[in-house]
């Protein structure tokens, strides 16, 4: 099994409150999306610039395609924001939070020379507000604290008893 | 026991810690009740203070009704770029463009669009080359409807007299340059065809007044090509105009903004810069000449026509008759009381006639409105459409923008109490939603702006031309008036030729409404 990871009081404080900042963060912008008919990635998509921009236009070129891809990253968004707040299955969560904002960074990254007509979120130079969450979130998968706080802390506990044979 | 006690304390306080994280999310929750509740109570104090909240808009019945009544038989007169569109929309692709859409990825959207239980059964093009395109497209399988659509033989007709004369032809839709629609249309309309006639109506008054009288004066259906009313935000705007929420509107400013060699009407030369296939073996240009003083034969005057007068009024003729339109379905303000013109050729500096920059002021003192156009060929700054109302202004294009006047009386209290601002649209529709979206954040305000090629009917994107057709086959089956119908084309076919005249006489023209003159 996992080593377990010692912490003080005021890492573990900054742990968690990183942990539910960025859980809430994606948690609002699935919900935002939830409760906005009218929103789709295509506007987003169709910026898409770098090494992804082929694989951006294969998906707004099918409306199908599109809706599944909406209806993912809704929902991955929604999932992954849930994780993060409780605590549950949490090392996925920010594994694959880290990975879907990577995939929105490689999209439209700020870097020299790609202009984008989308206004953008202050001022940025290769490195961006989507990357730094991505990486921050990197971070909480290296360092977890959903045993500690959160409802992953019951599941060990859970599998420790069929360990010893109290749970049958 | 102690140590029973000790394990139960770890549990409780792993309990506990576990669900550290419900506070957070009890605020969450909470902050998103908040905001949401502010979001819906902002949009519906904008809503009701613009009186929008009892409007009903229009619910189409696309897709949910099945074809009825018999099939009709169409025949083509002419078959260029406009006519491939027109049986695109009608169900008709050519082989090769089932390849091109298969690799774009977007025939099976295609196949979806509503079985119009129609067959094109007669071609009729000057160019053998064209002909022959229509003869194939025509004649695909692979169309909406798929294996129950109905089949029937396609025939060539060398002059569209033939086509007219053959009483297996229910309906023609007439795509050929500018200079022959009325002659055509004239003589469809005897032959006892219905007619879908492009724009530009006419060329000269006289064929506009001929026109006019033999369609009053016969049961079939006439419907003139424009196509931006069948569009869902255009039937929106009808319903904000109806309910005043612009107020008194005196202006109306619209635009035509392009900067290409095509966009110029220069189109002989393909991709690669070599000259378009046709010559005199393979084009009848005495047939294409129609009434027009005879020039020997150029590939120039036969893919770029537009350029002269002979064949066309450019910009007016081309572009402005679909502002016109959609002013006139929106206002039906009919035939200005005089117009003016001014312009020149600035840019495209070659062998043509047609001005490059445009402008024309309509004056309508009868409904205290002017209407301009401005159009030009070297600038693609797109001016939008926009109608000017004391209390709110609307521009109109793909999407609809409504922007509060800042010294609305009207408005005045909303506008003080912060309710509307005014810097910004306060109301935008879009196609693809099915209701208002008022107060819409930075991102929704600017992918509204951004362009729209189709329109969304219960929530599908259809192409707006094929809902013209649609309606136009819909008025031959079951009776009933097309938007673009004669009265429609009459009075924008006397605008556009005002027009004309003002430009090429260099002074302002009156319409003579008791003599239907201009003068």
């Amino acid at each position: 099994m996992e080593r377990k990871i010692e912490y003080t009081k005021l890492q573990l404080v900054f742990l968690v409150l990183l942990r539910f900042s960025i859980g809430w963060h994606l948690l609002y912008e699935g919900v935002a999306k939830l409760m906005n008919p009218q929103w789709s990635a295509s506007g987003f998509l169709k910026e898409s610039q770098w090494i992804l921009s082929g694989f951006a236009r294969w998906i707004v070129s099918d409306p199908q395609i599109l809706n599944a891809v909406d209806f993912l990253n809704t929902w991955g968004l929604i999932a992954i924001g849930l994780g993060l707040i409780f605590g549950l299955f949490s090392r996925a969560a920010a594994i694959s939070g880290a990975s879907l904002l990577f995939v929105y960074y490689l999209n439209c990254p700020p870097l020299t020379g790609i202009e984008y007509i989308r206004p953008s979120d202050g001022n940025n130079l290769v490195v961006d507000k989507t990357l730094i969450e991505a990486i921050a979130l990197c971070v909480l998968a290296l360092f977890p604290t959903s045993r500690i706080t959160g409802l992953d802390a019951l599941i060990p506990d859970f599998k420790t008893r069929k360990r010893k044979g109290e749970v049958y | 026991m102690n140590d029973g006690e000790n394990k139960s304390g770890m549990k409780r306080r792993t309990m506990l810690k576990a669900l550290a994280s419900l506070p957070v999310a009890g605020l969450f929750s909470y902050e998103l009740l908040k905001k949401s509740s502010y979001d819906i109570d902002k949009r519906n104090s904008v809503i009701k203070e613009l009186g929008l909240d009892s409007i009903e808009f229009p619910v189409s019945d696309y897709g949910k009704t099945k074809p009825t009544g018999d099939l009709i038989r169409i025949g083509f007169i002419g078959f260029g770029t406009r006519a491939t569109q027109l049986s695109k929309a009608l169900g008709f692709i050519h082989p090769e463009e089932v390849t091109k859409m298969t690799k774009q990825n977007t025939l099976a959207g295609w196949l979806q669009q509503e079985y119009l239980n129609v067959a094109i059964t007669g071609i009729c093009d000057v160019f053998d080359l064209r002909a022959e395109n229509g003869l194939a497209t025509a004649e695909n399988n692979i169309r909406p409807g798929g294996e129950n659509a109905v089949k029937l033989p396609v025939k060539r007709y060398l002059t569209y007299q033939d086509m007219l004369a053959d009483k297996d032809i229910d309906a023609v839709i007439i795509a050929t340059p500018d200079h022959l629609h009325a002659r055509i249309a004239i003589e469809a309309t005897k032959a006892g065809k219905h007619v879908y006639c492009e724009k530009s109506v006419a060329h000269t008054e006289e064929e506009l007044n001929e026109l006019y009288a033999t369609v009053k004066s016969s049961p079939i259906v006439f419907q003139l090509g424009h196509q931006i009313t069948q569009s869902t935000v255009f039937q929106q705007a009808k319903e904000i105009v109806k309910k005043g929420i612009l107020g008194k509107i005196t202006l109306v400013e619209t635009t035509s903004n392009r900067n290409t060699a095509n966009g110029a009407w220069i189109r002989h030369l393909d991709a690669d810069g070599k000259p378009k296939p046709g010559d005199e073996t393979t084009i009848d240009w005495k047939q294409w000449l129609g009434h027009s003083p005879y020039v020997p034969f150029s590939t120039d005057r036969f893919y770029n026509w537009t350029k002269w007068f002979a064949y066309d009024t450019g910009m007016i003729g081309q572009l402005f008759t679909h502002e016109f339109d959609a002013v006139n379905q929106l206002l039906h303000i009919g035939i200005p009381k005089t117009a003016t013109s001014s312009g020149g050729i600035y840019c495209w500096k070659d062998n043509r006639e047609m001005p490059d920059s445009l402008h024309c002021t309509f004056e309508y003192p009868n409904h205290d409105l002017t209407l301009l156009y401005s159009g030009n060929l070297a600038s693609s700054r797109n001016r939008g459409r926009v109608f000017m109302g004391r209390d709110a202004s609307m521009e109109l294009g793909n999407t609809i923008r409504v922007t509060v006047d800042r010294d609305s009386e009207k408005y005045k209290k909303a506008i003080q109490s912060g309710i509307i601002d005014t810097d910004s649209p306060m109301i935008s529709f879009n196609p693809g939603a099915e209701q208002i979206d008022a107060v819409s954040s930075a991102s929704t305000k600017y992918y509204a702006s951004r362009g729209l090629t189709t329109t969304t009917v219960n929530g599908r994107p259809v192409d707006v031309t094929h809902l013209h057709l649609r309606e136009w086959l819909k008025c031959i089956r079951n009776g009933g008036t097309t938007s673009a119908n004669i009265e429609m084309a009459y009075q924008e076919g006397v605008a556009c030729l005002m027009a004309h005249k003002s430009y090429i006489e260099k002074r302002q023209v009156v319409w003579d409404e008791v003599n239907m003159k201009i003068i």
